[in-house]
């Protein structure tokens, strides 16, 4: 028989330590349902994604109970819509109806890939896309956009940057009244991946098939509570022991993802490795490292324990799953956790430390409210930065920032949910616009001569 | 497919009774029993194979679930392979 301390283990980390598979993503490639018609498009999209997804909802709620694993998400990702807009022209908020319309029908709580992808310049199709961004998130309950905007290989498309700053802030102007969930449906990529599940950056890449399932683990929780068991240990031991952690609840995704695979007839594409916070006490990426020994999360040596932890976090993973891709890393969404948000009340986060953290882990700034009278700019500004810090990293960086219209620094808003709440950041306010309006690209960095 | 039936919760009179009542009306048999009692907290674990159950999985999981929150018990139903892939390389 199985031994008894394994399940027990188990068991208490899906009900003592949040173990959960955050999310079941199915990836559908929409480049067969482009036509020159734009209506003809959008039907053929609406018939795709509820026919592909028709059980996607039914089928993980049947592993959650046979397998007694919570499976938080069932969402759809699908392709840049930017590039079915392409061929079709028109209006593009006829694809985001449509992509909405599929996503209720089929009963996933999200659907991403509004998107459009301009690191190295702006396509038929992506301009069209991105400034229809704003209106989109607003009349749309479920999709979620995203943009790339530079590479390593591409560079930064400095038009882009600017553009996105003032698209961010028209997305806060327009749901400024329904709790400001424009700018947190949107998210500014640099090296975006192509098989990313997590919303609301996820999008179905071109070069993956045509159907597939791709999943993300979570479990914040219960690596902080193995470290809560070695308060004595040194640095190495703490690393072994989040590798070992990280293996078993990648196992878990793994599993999930290749019954998932099997029982909807679609390939498995990738578990992404990462530890995805919540606002749910004890479900904290912030409460990890101030296991490791900070006293709050942002005090000096909080980058140190970040990289170590990302890093364990993917070693133990890796052996763990046959395919691992997506974001993999920990997640420092400041809304979305219980430590982050503390941090940032208290002064002890700031918007730069946050930003250096960046550098170590996966994603970027992500979930951070500033204050609303915040100007494009400096959006700007912070996207640049960030996507600049990804470029030269050759790692994913994004900015999900919502400018708190109506809210000052100091206060706060709440999301509610997995969004959970935002205390306001201060933002430095001198200005980057000469930057900013220059437009161009930056170049493409050196893959050599690393310093 | 077999399972991992877990109970966890005050000791009492007819725990094992009900559960194993429940598993032989589901036609779900019983393959292995362990269980201690740390003070008066008990624990049991059941290996069960399912194969050859008579409703569907979920709501054989969703009963049992149910009479534990009835009795003030934890139960947890787990495919066994859930433990295999966590715990085995």
């Amino acid at each position: 028989m199985i031994n008894t301390k394994d399940i027990l283990e188990t068991i208490n980390m899906i009900q003592d330590e949040n173990l959960d598979i955050r999310t079941v993503t199915m990836g559908i490639s929409l480049l067969d349902c482009a036509s020159s018609d734009i209506k003809v498009s959008c039907e053929r999209i609406y018939d795709k994604i509820t026919k592909k997804a028709e059980k996607l909802v039914v089928t993980a709620e049947q592993i959650e109970k046979e397998y007694g694993i919570p499976i938080i998400n069932k969402r759809i990702s699908v392709t840049p819509i930017a590039m079915i807009c392409a061929s079709s022209g028109g209006n593009p908020i006829e694809y985001a109806k449509t992509l909405d319309r599929a996503a209720k029908a089929v009963g996933v709580n999200f659907l991403g890939g509004y998107s459009a992808l301009v690191q190295k310049g702006f396509a038929a199709g992506d301009e069209e896309l991105i400034r229809s961004i704003p209106e989109a998130l607003s009349i749309t309950d479920r999709v979620c956009s995203s943009v790339n905007i530079g590479s390593t290989k591409a560079g930064i498309n400095m038009d882009a940057v600017a553009l996105m700053g003032r698209i961010i802030r028209e997305c806060a102007e327009k749901t400024k009244d329904s709790g400001l969930w424009g700018p947190a449906k949107l998210v500014v990529f640099c090296n975006a991946p192509d098989d990313n599940p997590f919303m609301a950056g996820a999008f179905h890449g071109a070069g993956e098939p045509d159907c597939v399932i791709n999943v993300g683990v979570s479990g914040p929780g219960v690596v902080r509570s193995a470290l809560s068991k070695i308060p004595e240990a040194n640095i190495t031991e703490v690393a072994d022991m989040v590798k070992k952690t990280a293996f078993k609840i990648t196992r878990m995704g793994q599993l999930v993802a290749t019954q998932a695979a099997e029982r909807l007839g679609v390939p498995f594409g990738i578990v992404d490795l990462s530890l995805a916070p919540t606002p749910a006490v004890g479900d904290s990426v912030a409460h990890i490292l101030e296991e490791m020994g900070l006293e709050q999360c942002g005090a000096c040596g909080t980058t140190a324990c970040l990289a170590l932890l990302n890093d364990a976090v993917k070693k133990g993973g890796v052996m763990a799953s046959s395919h691992v891709g997506g974001l993999s890393g920990a997640f420092i969404p400041v809304s979305e956790d219980a430590g982050m948000i503390d941090a940032a009340r208290s002064g002890a986060l700031k918007i730069e430390k946050l930003e250096a953290m960046t550098a170590v882990c996966s994603v970027g700034l992500d979930m951070i409210a500033v204050p609303g009278d915040t100007n494009a700019e400096i959006i700007s500004g912070i996207i640049a930065d960030e996507a600049a810090i990804g470029m030269v990293n050759s790692k994913t960086t994004a900015v999900r920032i919502i400018p708190a219209i109506g809210v000052k620094e100091g206060e706060e808003i709440e999301f509610g949910g997995l969004f959970g709440s935002c205390p306001i950041m201060p933002v430095n306010t001198y200005s980057p616009a000469k930057f900013i309006n220059r437009g161009g690209r930056i170049p493409a960095p050196l893959q050599s001569l690393k310093n | 497919m077999r399972a991992v039936i877990t109970v966890v919760g005050r000791d009492m009179v007819g725990i094992l009774a009900k559960v194993s009542a429940l598993c032989s009306e589901c036609n779900v048999n019983v393959i292995e029993v362990s269980q201690s009692i740390l003070q008066d907290m008990f624990c049991m674990i059941m290996l069960v194979d399912a194969s050859k159950i008579n409703v569907p999985f979920a709501s054989f999981s969703d009963r049992l679930t149910g009479e534990g929150k009835e009795m003030n018990l934890v139960i947890h139903v787990m495919h066994e392979d859930v433990f295999n892939s966590m715990h085995h390389i």
